[in-house]
């Protein structure tokens, strides 16, 4: 809103964001901390009403915050390329701040423990409705049995066409390899669907 | 978030220097309340004033901001954005909830202290590939 446009004379960095998500306990914090170059951590102040019956929203009276801390990863991809992790919050009571995650998302990653792959369905619900491209990374932690990707794919219940890649998320490497997948979905959607000659 | 909720120009401009009103709305509140201190860094303002905020959005400040009169967060946020920094960025280096700085940068920006780093209205195709490279180069 502000008048002074800006000239495009100068190099105008690119953010650009992807989303780390699963269940609880799968490994999203080791993920984003793998390859980030801060500390993963930012919060949020969840804002709930206290039943004093004050309706200004200007006004903190009759307000209480609870915080909750976000995994949030920087990796700088070169002089005007940045690239941003975000983690889902776990609990129920933060998935308001999922849209605030989610929007303008490259894309994102679904972790799944192959001990509790249904702790992830809510995160695969949700970037299926909201039609945002995803790859699923299995995690193979001790003690959880050896599934073969198809497998996790039916008990998921996802589509044939989201990719399953293994993933160590201890592993920078492998975390790589996962972001790596993600960006080739991308590519591979936007070319399907340049060939479909859709317009979005 | 309409026009009549800013009465006056010291609460239109409560970071550029204005004294600092402990008293008036949320008196007193703290005693009872102290979970709700993040905010009191806003004047208890929760709703930024300026829309489309992600926590990625790039910020860059003037030079000229520099010697604004700016009260401690705001200043900081100037400082800091004299390079391109997130939201995110600048939610960690202040150490304050992302929702906090929302409201802090929006007012900066309405002042004209701040400016949003204009973004791609699409990821194209090459950038995706930029990034495909840039990573896998890591
Ligand atoms: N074997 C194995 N262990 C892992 C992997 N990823 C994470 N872990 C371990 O699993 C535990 C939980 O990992 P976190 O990264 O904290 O999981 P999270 O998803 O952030 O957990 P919440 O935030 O509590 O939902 C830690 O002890 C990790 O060391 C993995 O890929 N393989
Ligand atoms: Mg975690």
């Amino acid at each position: 809103m502000s008048g002074r446009s800006s000239e495009p004379s100068a190099a105008h960095p690119i953010a650009v964001k992807i989303v780390i998500s699963g269940g609880f306990g799968v490994g999203k914090t080791t993920f984003v901390g793998a390859i980030s170059e801060i500390e993963p951590l930012v919060t949020e102040a969840e804002l709930t009403e206290k039943s004093i019956g004050i309706d200004d929203t200007s006004a903190v009276s009759g307000k209480t915050t609870t915080t909750v801390a976000l995994d949030f990863g920087r990796i700088t991809l070169d002089d005007a390329l940045l690239l941003y992790l975000f983690g889902t919050p776990g609990q129920d009571r933060f998935a308001f701040l999922w849209d605030d995650l989610v929007t303008g998302a490259l894309g994102a990653i679904v972790l799944v423990d192959t001990r509790r792959i249904e702790d992830s369905f809510p995160a695969i619900d949700y970037f299926e409705e909201h039609e945002i491209p995803f790859i699923v990374g299995i995690n193979r932690f001790p003690g959880g049995q050896q599934f073969s990707p198809s497998e996790v794919r039916d008990a998921l219940g996802v589509s044939p066409g989201v990719p399953m890649v293994q993933c160590d998320a201890r592993d920078r490497e492998s975390v790589k390899s996962v972001l790596v997948s993600l960006t080739e979905e991308v590519l591979a959607k936007r070319a399907n669907r340049e060939r479909a000659g859709s317009t979005w | 978030m309409s026009e009549s909720s800013w009465g006056s120009e010291s609460e239109l401009f409560p970071y550029a220097g204005g004294p600092l009103t402990p008293t008036g709305r949320h008196s007193g509140d703290m005693d009872e309340d102290p979970v709700i201190r993040p905010f009191m860094l806003t004047n208890g303002r929760t709703q930024p004033l300026h829309d489309g905020l992600r926590i990625e959005t790039l910020l860059r400040a003037a030079p000229a901001a520099l010697s604004a009169p700016l009260r401690f967060e705001s200043r900081r946020i100037v400082e800091l954005a004299q390079s391109p920094m997130s939201v995110a960025d600048l939610a960690v280096a202040l150490r304050v909830p992302l929702g906090v700085v929302r409201v802090i940068v929006a007012d900066l920006i309405t002042q004209g202290f701040l400016d949003v780093e204009i973004q791609p209205e699409e990821f194209s195709t090459s950038l995706i590939e930029r990034i495909r490279d840039r990573v896998r180069a890591l």
